[in-house]
């Protein structure tokens, strides 16, 4: 399925990360946003306050995060595809609507555009310390997919892929910014509206009498129906069984919450995505991903200079993690670096897949501003020398 | 008339919505989920009752009609009504009712919640969506107490009631319900007991037909522990004891509507007015400001 033409800007644009995440969405079929106003992420429903009633969808800003957070989901049980907007504290308050997406498998975006922390932190300036709480941060066993785009370009570009994985997986896709890509103009170019491809929404075939909403088809995803279509549903964040229906008892959450974990474990594969450079001769990688990944390319620079072999791996798709990369490098002997605005999120992650074959070394700090690029050099430097050591 | 007469009446009004000669409420209910959790004497199925012959008697499809409801003892009531019905987060039924009634205004959203669910944890919403007038019906059945947590106190517990977190009484004042979603824009505000099967349902009708944020308040008897631990006795004589002590003055000023513990209770209709909801006043604002590029929404 193609883009519906009426949402696409197509051209060439000079706009902010912000307006292009909402532009993005415009073209993904996005027709319902829930948004309530926080900095850095508030162009964005800016923007799609401006742009919907020449679209034909709706915007709605609601009194907390807590009500955006839900309202999208009633939008979508109705049948709209639909994203709520927010940063750090905002995102805090809408984790147990994350995970109620998550345990009702109801497809919908939550962009965080990040900022220093923990509370109200820097309101103006960036972070990328809510990456394990964009994973794990509602209460109980879940998986999500999580994106995180590094230019305003990608923004638009990546907010399409993020309503086409939530459809395809029925999960909540995390749109992981910063405040520097949120408010970084560049270029934009927005292609033609056939050119995009769209993932609508899995909904049955069947008639009401043979459908149950919660029964996994071949692929573990269930399929869906709209409020309204005569399936008389029921949905609750209760554990579940097929029919929908609340069962308090230890094999129906066995059966339902290892499905919703593994639907993403077992196609973690097909939905993991990176992006590598000068990998293969490289005695040290340097892993990023969002705006820092922009500064490790200088930071590469000046270690090159030095005469050191790098190279870098840039997470597209943070989450699901790209464990089996993570351990194919470990295995080819390469020392790791993990470039972070925070004091160690992946990095545990590259750690653990890393497990103890390589030296892996933090560059991180606690956000406010990018890395200095002689920053993550100077690692680059003490990781090789690390790596001549062991060997 | 009597409360033998009344209920009487009921269960014949009850009987003309069976089309199957088995159980009255067989089209209505999810049967594969009977026994419900509710227990004997408590006001909450009377009011899904209610809810079914009104329904029947505004003659809307069940297919359009949606519940929502939160958490607590009443938020099952959308476990077990046959429609589409979605059980959400404690407190946030309203918001979702928002988006979905948004997402589709052809949909008749109904949201079915308990007093705790709706006007503590879910207070902001419910103030917001009056001021908003979204176009919904909200039923609270009003026990006084969170319930399904084993009775603490809530923010409509009249001042001396006892209950597990008001071991000495409690000394809180609490919400005036009508009076404040009047107050903050709410278009139809009702009030009736499980008592009053009739009124009860009428408002129901009333709320389904009226365009935008109508709100009923239904006192319901909490047998097992709100009744119990006041010396109210169980759910039939709390019905005794709202027929004795209930008074009907429709149009009151809400303001002096607030409930007691012991005093009378004052039921009926409070406001039925008019305004624009939230979706007439959006699509005429973007018309008069946008004209021919506005999109007129419709979902």
């Amino acid at each position: 399925m193609k883009s519906d033409p009426k949402g696409v800007l197509t051209g060439s644009h000079y706009m902010d990360g912000d307006y292009a995440c909402c532009e993005g969405a415009l073209a993904a079929g996005c027709r319902f946003i829930s948004g309530y106003p926080i900095t850095p992420s508030t162009e964005v429903v800016e923007r799609f306050s401006q742009r919907i009633p020449l679209v034909g969808g709706i915007f709605i800003q609601m009194e907390d995060e807590l009500a955006a957070s839900i309202a999208l989901q009633g939008a979508v049980w109705a049948g709209k595809k639909a994203m709520t907007v927010t940063s750090g504290p905002g995102f805090s308050l809408m984790m147990e609507h994350i995970g109620l997406a998550a345990m009702t498998e109801c497809p919908c975006i939550f962009v965080n555009v990040q900022r220093g922390g923990p509370s109200t932190g820097l309101p103006t300036l960036p972070g990328q310390a809510d990456m394990m709480q964009a994973r794990w941060g509602s209460h109980g066993d879940y998986e999500i997919i999580a994106l995180s785009p590094d230019s305003p370009q990608e923004c638009f570009d990546f907010m399409i892929d993020a309503f086409n994985l939530s459809e395809q997986y029925r999960v909540p896709v995390m749109f992981m910014m910063d405040e520097c890509v949120g408010h970084m103009t560049e270029r934009v170019v927005i292609p033609k509206a056939e050119e995009i491809d769209i993932v609508p929404r899995k909904y049955t075939k069947k008639k009401p009498e043979d459908y149950l909403p919660f029964e996994p088809g071949p692929d573990m995803i269930p399929e869906m129906v709209k409020a309204g279509d005569g399936y008389r549903i029921h949905v609750t964040g209760l554990t579940h069984d097929y029919k929908g229906y609340p069962v308090m008892q230890a094999d129906c959450q066995e059966e339902l919450v290892h499905r919703l974990i593994n639907k993403i474990r077992l196609n973690a594969d097909k939905i993991v995505r990176y992006e590598e450079k000068d990998v293969e001769k490289a005695d040290v990688v340097v892993i990023s991903y969002g705006i820092t990944s922009r500064v490790v390319v200088e930071a590469v620079a000046l270690a090159k200079e030095k005469g050191i072999k790098v190279g870098t791996l840039r997470l597209i798709v943070v989450w699901p993690f790209a464990e089996n990369k993570i351990r194919e490098l470990a295995n080819q002997g390469k020392a790791l670096i993990m470039a972070e605005m925070n004091y160690g999120q992946i990095y545990y992650e590259v750690e653990r897949c890393a497990a103890g074959k390589v030296p892996v070394l933090l560059a991180g700090h606690g956000g406010g501003m990018v890395h200095q690029p002689e920053d993550i050099a100077e690692k680059i430097m003490e990781a090789a020398k690390c790596l001549s050591q062991k060997n | 008339m009597s409360v033998a007469e009344e209920l009487e009446q009921a269960v014949q009004k009850t009987n003309k919505i069976s089309t199957t000669g088995e159980h009255p409420m067989e089209d209505f209910l999810r049967m594969d989920r009977i026994p419900h959790i509710w227990c004997p004497t408590c006001g909450i199925g009377v009011s899904v009752n209610c809810f079914a012959q009104a329904l029947e008697r505004c003659e809307i499809p069940l297919d359009n009609v949606v519940v929502v409801s939160g958490i607590g003892c009443t938020g099952r009531v959308a476990g077990y009504v046959k429609i589409d019905s979605y059980h959400t987060t404690h407190g946030r039924a309203i918001p979702f009712a928002t988006g979905m009634k948004l997402a589709n205004p052809k949909l008749k959203v109904v949201v079915f919640s308990g007093d705790g669910d709706l006007v503590a944890i879910g207070g902001n919403h419910l103030i917001h969506a009056a001021r908003r007038n979204i176009d919904m019906t909200v039923i609270c059945v009003n026990n006084f107490n969170y319930a399904m947590t084993g009775g603490q106190i809530a923010p409509t517990t009249p001042q001396g009631a006892l209950l597990t977190t008001s071991p000495y009484g409690n000394y809180e004042a609490p919400f005036n319900l009508p009076f404040l979603v009047e107050s903050v824009g709410a278009v139809y505000v009702a009030r009736w007991t499980a008592l009053h099967i009739h009124r009860q349902t009428d408002a129901m009708v009333d709320a389904l037909r009226k365009p935008g944020f109508a709100f009923i308040e239904i006192l319901a008897p909490c047998p097992t522990i709100y009744e119990r631990r006041n010396k109210f006795g169980d759910g039939l004589d709390r019905l005794r004891w709202y027929y004795e002590n209930s008074e009907i003055q429709h149009g009151a000023d809400t303001k002096n509507v607030n409930i007691e513990l012991r005093n009378k209770i004052i039921v009926g209709k409070f406001v039925d007015k008019e305004r624009p909801t939230f979706l007439q006043s959006m699509n005429a604002h973007f018309k008069e400001r946008l004209g021919d590029r506005y999109q007129h929404y419709e979902g």
